[in-house]
């Protein structure tokens, strides 16, 4: 899909030949980012419908008390230290951003009293600065008004390199303003079409300048505050035991009205996900529990009690395949997979879309993940892909074979495939998981099916997930032929996302294997894409770039996707909760009640 | 007396040394970093990761790092912990209270169901009741604590819905609170105070059966003294003498909590703590819980020791 095809797009959601949700979906289908399909139809001017949220309380607190259960709990409440989510969330109870993302990927203002656009003069023509207008008469939970202050504070803060904030990168390539009392502006270097990092969502929750003006670089540690947070959010702080329990109670003076609905609330940590998918929906003794890793199975089964469900939100992760393009067996200069060599199997494009068309995806959804993974295949080559979201990936055994047939690749005596002396033999490697052995059995299968012999490897989570260079079992070394594994969108804009295939980001012995190009997939043409969508302005062709660069990876099986894996969550019947998948599960805390 | 108490002592300062470079040794060594999930997220730069491990000074060689931990232990600073920025001892403070009440009335109810139990059984050996006791007491110890737990939670948590099983805190006042307490506390007490009297009981009827058959038992019933006052008098107090070096020995336990139950009851204990700080590689956590431990159980035995020449004379320190 090029740029006028979905100018053409576009113009069908103008004239209502298609609906947002249609487009967004297909935008998704074309592995954007919902964010990034929101912007696009903002900039050509299509209203953003905001998601109603029909918040029923007409008094503010009178809700009892909330309880969470969060099965690893927060362990600590600076948001700007807060690497997990776990931290963020419990964060995200006491402070707020200016504004944050909703299920459909647009943006809500929280402290912000409006969006910027272009229309208002508020967000720069040129993309070189973004000005936010800031809501009157909040106040800190100590009764101190917050201003203009408190963000330009936030923005030193958290780009001072000594005090070593996870947000350091969203902060430390701009420049705050103050304008006025409430209306700063964040300047760019260069021109920058993604404005919305700073001071939005998971990122950009604002701390108070006069509780940490004197914490700053390397004192931050000392921070009284970082323990007992006071923010601007619905719920004042209570009490907090790190990893054990976070207690808040309703903000009497919360800046919108009849807000919050609950007086007190809870989140509580520790245990197992199971348990606390039962805790909520089984027994009813918490409303709600946060990133079920459960089994779908499980999940049904507990929801025939009745007392609660699962939620499932769409959002950014996927579980997907990679494929070594260097040689794993080879070692030149200390390094195995290094650059300097090439992978004497999976070279052969034959090879890699065989691979690709043996993975049964729908038979991993149907008996591994079930709701919880949703069986994708975006990347896949297929001239029907734009049709249907079910066609857009194919499992075949006999097109595997007749592909590797064509390619040269015959079956041997042992009835593994082979070519020029080289057997079809991989090595696949993934972390311990139930979920992944099982998916990993499935693919094995299909494969011998295909003549192509899998040696399945399986690898601690914390050991494959970790970064020590000693260790050669990591996921970013790679030290075999396929692997599996999720990756995270941390952030609504894909450009991040996007990072891991460039040529510069390979990871190698050295960079310590800490660039994010782990299948050391390569092209020149891709790494000029990316610099071209990092500057372009226009929504549509910056949209367009990145499904160029979706394509150039899938059509070339850099990367065999498997699942889409949306956020589970388990919820009381009664409980109303505003859900999104780009930003924390608690991004709508105050909107939050019970249904009596 | 004071002559042993400070050789023992003294004994025990190279044991601990011993022990603290064990540890450290063996956690430095260990694969995994606390910063590890910096490194897996795309928007934090590694230059982060770099100057937090230089600010904890993860950098330095492993012997720097220890003498500097040492150092710091000496003047009574635990460390910091790397996940909470919080200092290490307010942590195990924080969580001390809650393991001591669970898990100390876990062996309250152990003793109070093992003595008379265990006594009762060896002063009628083979009889129905000694049969009866002998295999609750097998059964009791067999089954471990993970699955009478999930059976308890199971049976009265979700088919019978008496009994909440996420332990958590109390806000409600007066009576109340203590009521509620109780209610969320019933379940991990019986667990591991069932488990634990399951073993102590055959631990105490053997001891009570190798002293009932000694000849100043017989004495005693002979002189005419009531069958009670031999039991009570000659007996249990004789037999109690390795009961009391057990239960001794089993306090740095108590401390320590009991890592499945407290994780299966949500229970913010110790024993959570020390489970939580391993999957964080949250190290100098780590190292404190253990090492905490370690003096525990020196200075327990220590006190075993003691505590048993005080209760038979025979003993003699030297």
């Amino acid at each position: 899909m090029n740029e006028q095809e979905l100018r053409g797009l576009i113009e069908d959601v103008q004239v209502g030949r298609l609906s947002r949700r249609g487009f967004i979906n297909r935008m998704v289908g074309l592995g954007l980012a919902v964010p990034l399909a929101g912007q696009m139809l903002a900039h050509a001017g299509v209203a953003l419908a905001q998601t109603k949220f029909d918040y029923k309380p007409t008094k503010r607190g009178g809700g009892g008390a909330l309880k969470l259960l969060w099965w690893q709990g927060a362990t600590l409440l600076n948001p700007h230290f807060a690497v997990g989510t776990k931290d963020q969330e419990g964060s995200r109870i006491f402070y707020e951003p200016l504004a944050g993302w909703d299920g459909e990927g647009n943006l809500v203002p929280v402290l912000a009293a409006e969006i910027p656009s272009v229309e208002d003069g508020t967000l720069a023509k040129d993309g070189m600065s973004v000005t936010w207008k800031l809501k009157k008469d909040v106040t800190w939970h100590d009764g101190k008004p917050f201003t203009a202050d408190d963000c330009v504070f936030t923005w030193e803060y958290a780009r001072d390199p000594a005090t070593a904030t996870y947000t350091v990168s969203t902060y430390g390539d701009v420049d705050v303003e103050k304008v006025d009392s409430h209306t700063v502006r964040v300047k760019f270097k260069k021109p920058t079409p993604f404005w919305a990092d700073a001071f939005v969502g998971t990122r950009g929750m604002i701390i108070p300048k006069h509780l940490f003006e004197a914490y700053k670089g390397a004192a931050s540690r000392d921070a009284p505050t970082n323990l007992k947070p006071v923010g601007t959010g619905p719920y004042k702080f209570a009490d907090f035991k790190p990893g054990d329990m976070v207690r808040g109670e309703i903000n009497p003076n919360y800046h919108e009205p009849n807000k919050p609905y609950f007086d007190s609330i809870e989140m509580k940590g520790g245990g197992d996900a199971v348990s606390a998918a039962r805790a909520v929906i089984q027994t009813g003794e918490y409303d709600y529990a946060w990133n079920m890793q459960v089994e779908d199975e499980i999940l049904q089964r507990l929801e025939k009690g009745g007392k609660g469900h699962a939620v499932i939100t769409q959002g950014g992760n996927i579980e997907y395949i990679a494929v070594n393009f260097t040689d794993p067996w080879t070692e030149v200069d200390g390094e195995r997979s290094s650059l300097k060599t090439k992978h004497p199997l999976l070279s052969d494009p034959a090879v890699r879309q065989a691979l690709a068309l043996l993975v049964d995806r729908k038979s991993v959804q149907d008996h591994v993940y079930g709701r919880t993974g949703v069986a994708t295949g975006n990347f896949v080559n297929n001239p029907e892909r734009f049709k249907s979201k079910n066609t857009k990936w194919e499992f075949s055994i006999d097109k595997a074979n007749q592909v590797l047939e064509a390619a040269g690749w015959l079956k041997g005596s042992d009835g593994i495939r082979a070519k020029d002396g080289k057997k079809l033999k991989f090595v696949f490697q993934t972390s311990i998981n139930a979920p992944r052995q099982k998916t990993q059995q499935i693919i094995k299968q299909a494969c011998q099916k295909a003549g192509i012999d899998l040696e399945l490897k399986s690898i601690t989570a914390s050991v494959f997930f970790s970064s020590d260079v000693a260790n050669p079992d990591t996921y970013t070394k790679f030290y075999c032929d396929i692997e599996m594994y999720t990756t995270t969108m941390v952030q609504p804009d894909p450009e991040q996302f996007m990072l891991q295939f460039l040529t510069v980001e390979v990871a190698t012995k050295e960079n310590k294997w800490q660039g994010r190009n782990i299948t050391r997939w390569r092209n020149p043409e891709y790494d000029k894409a990316f610099q071209a969508a990092q500057g372009e302005l226009d929504p549509v062709k910056r949209a367009a770039l990145f499904i160029k660069m979706n394509d150039m990876v899938c059509n070339d099986w850099a990367v065999i996707p498997v699942v889409y894996r949306p956020r589970v969550a388990a919820i009381s019947s009664r409980l109303r909760a505003r859900m999104s998948g780009w930003d924390n599960d608690l991004w709508a805390l105050k909107d939050w009640y019970r249904e009596a | 007396m004071a002559h042993y108490l400070a050789r023992r002592l003294i004994i025990a300062i190279p044991s601990l040394l011993g022990i603290s470079i064990v540890l450290f040794t063996v956690l430095a060594l260990a694969p995994g970093d606390p910063f590890e999930e910096l490194a897996s997220n795309p928007a934090v730069p590694p230059e982060v990761r770099a100057s937090l491990r230089a600010q904890f000074g993860l950098d330095d060689p492993i012997y720097a790092r220890y003498l500097h931990w040492l150092l710091a232990m000496l003047q009574g600073d635990w460390g910091f912990s790397f996940a909470s920025r919080v200092n290490t001892d307010t942590l195990i403070l924080q969580r001390l209270p809650t393991t001591l009440f669970v898990i100390g009335s876990a062996q309250v109810l152990a003793l109070i169901i093992a003595l008379p139990v265990g006594v009762y059984a060896a002063t009628r050996p083979y009889s129905v009741f000694d049969q009866i006791a002998n295999t609750l007491a097998f059964v009791g110890f067999s089954l471990p604590t993970f699955f009478t737990g999930l059976l308890f939670i199971l049976v009265f948590s979700i088919y019978l819905d008496w009994l909440p099983f996420v332990y958590s805190d109390v806000t409600a006042t007066g009576w109340r609170w203590y009521w509620e307490h109780i209610r969320q506390a019933l379940m991990p007490i019986a667990v591991l105070g069932l488990f634990q009297g399951a073993s102590m009981t055959r631990y105490v009827r053997s001891s009570v059966l190798d002293m009932i058959r000694l000849d100043h038992v017989t004495t005693a019933r002979s002189k005419g003294l009531a069958e009670g006052t031999v039991v009570v008098k000659h007996v249990v107090r004789n037999a109690m003498i390795p009961v009391v070096t057990l239960v001794a020995l089993q306090m740095p336990i108590v401390f320590g909590g009991a890592i499945v139950t407290e994780q299966i009851f949500r229970i913010p204990g110790i024993g959570s703590l020390l489970i939580s700080a391993i999957l964080a590689n949250d190290t100098p956590v780590i190292m404190a819980v253990t090492f905490v431990f370690a003096c525990l159980v020196i200075l327990f035995n220590l006190i075993a020791d003691v505590l048993y020449g005080w209760l038979d004379p025979r003993i003699a320190y030297r």
